[in-house]
């Protein structure tokens, strides 16, 4: 393997890391001129950049439609997502010590789960069918069980994409009384997220702001709590470039947000359509309409997922996978699992602004051989 | 729980291994005989039903044998 980035690469990963908008290139160098004073002091260096965050939150919240002090800004999506569940809980906890979750939330959320049963709560996930979309009966019923604190459910499956029905669920928690946690990161920037939940994070990297920025709203009167010894969630001196960096990023995605849209969604067309005719023994996994426009997801039947990603990698393909070959806990998928696909030979494909028809045309003509050469390398062609 | 008719040893294995040693033996076996598949790489429990369903095969069911997971399938 090289480290030097081939001029042909072909980057097809934004659901990890979408490239950095150029708008938001522009915001950060800008910036990083004058926005590095602590906001907090009492001098016009301070003043500039308490100027400068106050426009940032204004820009998110308007993106998001909230009012800019239901914004924090954290350091980072996991952090958010992190503060969303424990803070949620905390607020509630007359209510109860039950954390309802379905069972395909991005690790950071069950990772809060798992410190929440650690401290003696409870948390009971909630299945999806094989397309990945969330169980409504279960659900209702895990919702008004009694000790329900709060409710967390990812906007669309961030391995999949498969759109949640987070109406109806926000329906269930409105009827139960308990407060919807959507985990947004996946959709902010990309498609609109349906109004009914009470706290919702994101994360600046998903829609082409910079790494280390995460949103967290909390909208006015929900029960939420500060979960950490600190002043507030939010950083007292944040990462002020990489803010205004992001916020710019996020007005600039949803501008464009349709368009692209419309763009990609017919490019995910492409790639489900001609995968499941050209490669043999493949399972493409997800809804295949109700999805986000830009994540497609399949599994080759008897192929090593790090061996593909390798091969795809050496052509100038950068993508990802849930085989569990290629985790570091080498465990498969939490989300493939929770639907019954296969987990082998996984790959997930993301596309973003500047992926263009030509790159995935390549990919989809290349892919075929690069599994047929693996399955021939590990002698399983025809079985 | 079922007999099985016969039994795979891919303790060890890392997936996709333990399904391709299924997909190998289990033709080879007459319609109605079950396959005892002994995995321990994580991904097996998911992968070795998913692969039925793929390939119309009877996914019986899982066990515990001598501490190992073990997964029986039945040629259709």
């Amino acid at each position: 393997m090289t480290n030097r980035v081939p001029p042909e690469a072909t980057y097809l990963d934004a659901a990890t890391a979408a490239p950095l908008h150029p708008v938001a290139r522009q915001a950060l160098l800008a910036a990083l001129a004058d926005g590095w004073a602590d906001p907090s002091r009492l001098y016009a260096q301070a003043r500039r950049a308490r100027q400068l965050i106050d426009a940032a939150r204004a820009a998110v919240a308007a993106s998001l439609g909230v009012r800019p002090e239901e914004v924090t800004f954290t350091a980072g999506g996991t952090q958010a997502a992190q503060a969303a569940v424990l803070g949620g809980l905390a607020g509630r906890v007359r209510a109860g010590a039950t954390l309802v979750h379905s069972a395909i939330e991005h690790s950071a959320v069950l990772h809060a789960a798992e410190a929440h049963v650690a401290h003696g709560g409870a948390a009971v996930p909630v299945p999806v069918d094989h397309l990945g979309r969330l169980d409504l009966d279960a659900w209702r019923a895990a919702v008004a069980a009694p000790g329900v604190a709060l409710a967390a459910l990812i906007s669309a499956s961030h391995e999949v994409g498969t759109a949640q029905p987070l109406v109806d669920a926000a329906a269930a928690c409105a009827a139960a009384g308990v407060p919807l946690y959507t985990d947004a990161a996946p959709s902010v920037g990309w498609v609109d997220v349906p109004a009914g939940w009470s706290v919702l994070s994101a994360s600046a990297r998903k829609w082409g702001g910079p790494p280390g920025v995460g949103v967290l709203v909390v909208r006015t009167g929900t029960r939420w709590t500060q979960p950490w010894p600190a002043l507030g969630v939010e950083p007292a001196a944040p990462d002020l470039p990489a803010v205004v960096a992001a916020a710019a990023a996020l007005r600039a995605a949803t501008a464009e947000a349709a368009e692209q849209a419309g763009r990609l969604r017919a490019l995910v067309e492409l790639i489900r359509g001609t995968v499941a005719a050209t490669v043999p023994d493949v399972e493409v996994v997800g809804d295949p309409v109700d999805r986000l426009p830009h994540v497609v997801t399949f599994s080759c039947l008897y192929v090593d997922g790090e061996a593909l990603l390798h091969a795809l990698d050496r052509r100038g393909f950068a993508v990802s996978s849930g085989s569990s070959c290629t985790s570091s806990t080498l465990r498969p998928s939490h989300v493939l699992e929770a639907m019954g696909v296969l987990s082998h030979g996984n790959v997930r494909v993301s596309l973003h602004r500047d992926t263009t028809r030509e790159q995935v045309e390549r990919f989809l003509a290349e892919l075929p051989g690069i599994v047929a050469a693996l399955r021939s390398e590990a002698g399983v062609v025809g079985l | 729980m079922t007999r099985p008719t016969e039994v795979l040893d891919c303790l060890g294995q890392r997936c996709p291994l333990p399904v391709i040693a299924l997909a190998r033996r289990l033709p080879e076996l007459p319609p109605g005989a079950v396959l005892r598949v002994l995995a321990d790489d994580p991904a097996a429990a998911n992968d070795i039903p998913a692969w039925c369903r793929l390939r119309g095969q009877e996914y019986v069911g899982t066990a515990t044998v001598d501490g190992s997971p073990a997964f029986d399938v039945r040629r259709a």
